[in-house]
């Protein structure tokens, strides 16, 4: 690849302000969330239209040049770390919602628009959409749709992949894929499932037409505290069992509940081991009923102290605690390292006291704010990068969380993905063969590995420098397979 | 209905055939003949790979392996107060969990519930290389890898044999009941777009010679102000949605050509007599212009149009170049992705 010939093509297809190659401004692009990992790029992208991502994308497919898809940066696994040689193709200028279609209760958005902003574009008709993750006010629909993000809310309403309808992707082959639409199924294989969550690296998405749903009209959120982790997690497990499934349900331990009253004085009873914040919707009458019974259930599980809110202020100040959690986390230690492995809910409470042993043994303090309801942990590692040592000490012990999720029957990652950072966990998760099926899909679209190479997907030579020959629940998995 | 774990011949034998470039088709109960109407190969069943893996009701999860009747589960699931969310539907009685995911076709309540890609949480399943692998699990929230296991539903075995498959299953909601309005075509298609833009309990619709069924699902309450919402009459006919789901219904044995057309809900209809699902996105179109105008017509509609009964095709490059990844023999259902995709 020369670089000056490169640049040179992309100055020619794109306008000045759509290229960075100042060193002081490339400096934001060099990591996403995940801030440990970080990689300057030696130029980054803004296309402004469709038109001119393709120009990029097909001048650095003809070039050889490596491109890290980038939408607002919030992806908490390294997906969008520049890799060296590497341009960063920045998709924050495609941010029009291009059409809002009230009939078909769809809006059809470019990759670059906020999370959050489709829902504020069509509050005024009694619609949103749906899938809320924390940092909803940031991150983008496509970065949504490459991670398949999912929020408080997936629980009732699902994760990305459950609210997009459409996409348009455009390869590395310069091809236009255009996947789905307004309606509900479309011939041939499911690649809008298979485009979800694939961490940029099986195509740039270009267009999102994603599912509105109407407003519920009634909600109410409570609160229940418990004096041990267990009971708290029993009672979750009780509420599936009642068959109720509730909008959103929230874990806090301990830690967690300190860090958020001191930082926004939400009212959570700081006597509490953990506590859950429930929210159920629907419709008045309905509410009425399954507050009752969810009450019941969490009191039978031994819950303390139970806060219910019925008014929307009432409701933002008890979920303003859960909210506030990550930033709270800043005040208690320098940094901290936010985990994001699943479970099965049963194994909750077990898997919650293993993370506390490890918490002993290593040193470092963690609080734990995550998605019960989902079986999704979010443990926050506390450290401090400036102690010598600390870092390496913090992502060692979240490796090893990882680890105790897969053993439990659960998976590495539910929703930050895999990225830079949870390479080394994947071979633990798969086997070669399952590997090696991964890399022929990439091949699939990406014969020359030019999409956000190196992320999601180890390589076999990686798992086997590891000794990816790692024990699953005491058993070696295909104890026959050969080994790398 | 005898537990059977029969993985170990199966994998085998598409080791074998892959070895020798023999192909295969893959049979589950033979419930939807029509769907693997142009596949050739030794036939491979599926149906004595039996067996329900692990059921826990409070996680909401049922796994099993293919070759499981759907009736054995829906009874299985039913005792516990749950169901399938995408409604399959069991044709002739019958039907597989593994070929219900392979078809990938949901039942009345797929707008609202969810399609059966939707539920699906992970597989099991064999390559055309003979190689066994999982993708996914049992959890809610997995991005661990590209989602294969979501890739199978619809892929009519194409990228591979499912021996095993974990679904989210749902509660039974307390109470069902149907109205029925009387409506011409026009009216029908606005007033299911009304309802998809105010929180109304609907888990089903049906539109069919001039009477809009619709059904609504929940707590008792909830149903109660929901009939009150929608209007119309009760119909008490506690086999319709079945009728509706197993496509039974009179339209489906007419011997004039059946369409499918698959559309956003709210758009424009073909003819008056148009029998209408899912608020709209599924329609079935009896007529005998000629195909070139049905299918103009669907694309009209930013729709697509398929001969009911017929299997599915696989026909642009990207899903030519899938199929390789996985199968690069053209050992498993060959026939389905067109060679000519390949241009
Ligand atoms: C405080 C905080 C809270 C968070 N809470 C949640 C949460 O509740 N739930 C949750 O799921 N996540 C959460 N996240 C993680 C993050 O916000 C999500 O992963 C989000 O989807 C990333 O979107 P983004 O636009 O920032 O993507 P980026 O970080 O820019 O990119 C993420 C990945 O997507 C790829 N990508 C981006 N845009 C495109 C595109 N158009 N086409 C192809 N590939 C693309 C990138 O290459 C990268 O691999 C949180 C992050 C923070 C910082």
């Amino acid at each position: 690849m020369s670089r000056p010939l490169v640049r040179e093509l992309l100055r020619s297809n794109l306008p000045a302000r759509c290229l960075i190659t100042e060193p002081a401004a490339l400096k934001p692009y060099e990591t996403d969330g995940l801030t440990a990992i970080r990689e300057v790029p030696w130029l980054v992208a803004l296309p402004e239209t469709e038109v001119q991502l393709k120009a990029v994308m097909r001048i650095c497919a003809q070039h050889a040049v490596p491109i890290v898809p980038r939408g607002a940066g919030t992806g908490l696994s390294g997906g969008a770390r520049p890799v060296r040689d590497g341009i960063v193709l920045g998709l924050s200028k495609l941010d029009k919602i291009l059409e809002i279609d009230l009939d078909n209760c769809v809006a059809r958005v470019q990759p670059g628009v906020r999370n959050l902003a489709i829902s504020e574009a069509v509050a005024e008709h009694g619609l949103y959409y749906a899938p809320d993750p924390s940092s909803q006010i940031a991150c983008s629909i496509g970065g949504n749709v490459a991670e398949n993000a999912g929020g408080v809310h997936c629980l009732k309403y699902g994760l990305t992949v459950h609210n997009v309808l459409g996409l348009k992707v455009v390869t590395m082959r310069g091809d236009t894929l255009t996947i789905g639409g307004k309606g509900l199924d479309y011939p041939g294989y499911d690649l809008l499932a298979l485009m979800c969550g694939s961490e940029g690296m099986l195509g740039v998405v270009t267009e999102v037409t994603v599912k509105l749903l109407p407003e519920p009209p009634a909600k109410v959120v409570m609160l229940a505290a418990y004096r041990s982790l267990k009971e708290a997690a029993d009672a979750v497990t009780d509420i599936f069992r009642q068959g109720v499934v509730p909008a959103g349900l929230e874990m806090m331990d301990k830690l967690a509940i300190q860090a958020a009253e001191d930082f926004v004085h939400a009212g959570y009873p700081r006597a509490a081991a953990a506590i859950l914040l429930c929210e159920l919707d629907g419709n008045a009458a309905e509410i009425a009923d399954l507050e009752n019974l969810v009450v019941r259930i969490l009191e039978d599980a031994g819950a303390f102290e139970i806060q219910r809110a019925h008014d929307a202020d009432a409701q933002a100040r008890l979920w303003q605690g859960r909210k506030a959690a990550f930033p709270a986390m800043g005040r208690m230690a320098p940094d901290y390292y936010c985990m994001d492995g699943t479970i099965p809910r049963r194994q909750l409470s077990q898997v919650l006291h293993a993370i506390a042993e490890l918490s002993e043994s290593f040193g470092l303090l963690v609080a734990n704010v995550f998605h019960a309801g989902d079986g999704n942990l979010h443990p926050l590692i506390l450290y401090d990068a400036n102690v010598p040592g600390e870092l390496d000490k913090a992502e060692d012990m979240g490796g090893k969380i990882l680890e105790l999720c897969v053993a439990a029957g659960g998976s590495v990652t539910g929703e930050h993905g895999v990225g830079v950072e949870k390479l080394d966990q994947m071979c633990v998760q798969f086997n070669a063969a399952e590997l090696r099926q991964f890399e022929r899909v990439k091949e699939a679209f990406d014969p020359e590995r030019l999409l956000n190479p190196g992320k999601a997907i180890p390589t076999l030579t990686r798992c086997s420098e590891l000794g990816g020959m790692h024990v699953h629940g005491g058993k070696l998995p295909f104890p026959k397979m050969e080994r790398f | 209905m005898p537990e059977r774990d029969d993985s170990v011949r199966l994998t085998q034998v598409i080791g074998e055939a892959s070895s020798s470039r023999q192909r295969l088709s893959i049979v589950g109960s033979g419930s939807k003949p029509w769907l693997s109407a142009p596949i050739e190969g030794q036939l491979l069943s599926v149906a004595e790979h039996t067996g329900i893996i692990e059921y826990r009701p409070e996680e909401l999860v049922i796994t099993a392996r293919s070759g499981t009747p759907l009736r054995e589960i829906n009874q299985l699931l039913a005792q516990h107060r749950q169901r399938l969310p995408f409604e399959p539907p069991c044709f002739r009685g019958l039907g597989t969990l593994g070929g219900a995911v392979a078809a990938g076709i949901a039942g009345p309540a797929r707008p609202w519930c969810g399609s059966v890609r939707d539920a699906v949480l992970g597989v099991e399943m064999v390559n055309g290389l003979g190689e066994r692998l999982t993708f996914g699990g049992q959890v809610m929230k997995n991005v661990a890898g590209y989602d294969l296991s979501r890739l199978q539903v619809g892929a009519m075995g194409t990228l591979g044999l499912l021996l095993s498959v974990s679904v989210r299953v749902s509660p039974e909601p307390q109470v069902e009941r149907t109205q029925v309005l009387e409506l011409s075509a026009d009216d029908a298609v606005g007033t299911m777009r009304r309802w998809a833009r105010v929180s109304l309990p609907i888990t089903a619709t049906c539109y069919i010679d001039g009477l809009l069924h619709v059904r609504l699902s929940g707590a008792e309450s909830s149903v109660l102000s929901g009939a009150d919402g929608v209007g119309g009459k009760v119909w008490d006919d506690p086999l319709f949605w079945a009728t509706v789901r197993d496509r039974e219904l009179a339209l489906f044995k007419t011997v004039d050509p059946l369409w499918r057309i698959s559309c956003p809900p709210a758009a424009l209809l073909p003819a008056t007599d148009v029998a209408l699902e899912w608020g709209g996105a599924q329609r079935w179109w009896r007529t005998s212009m000629p195909e070139d105008e049905v299918l103009a017509y669907a694309e009209s509609v930013a729709g697509v149009a398929q001969r009911a009964w017929s299997s599915p095709v696989f026909t642009t490059p990207h899903m030519h170049r899938l199929k390789q990844a996985f199968d690069p023999h053209d050992v498993l259902n060959s026939g389905l992705v067109h060679a000519d995709a390949a241009a």
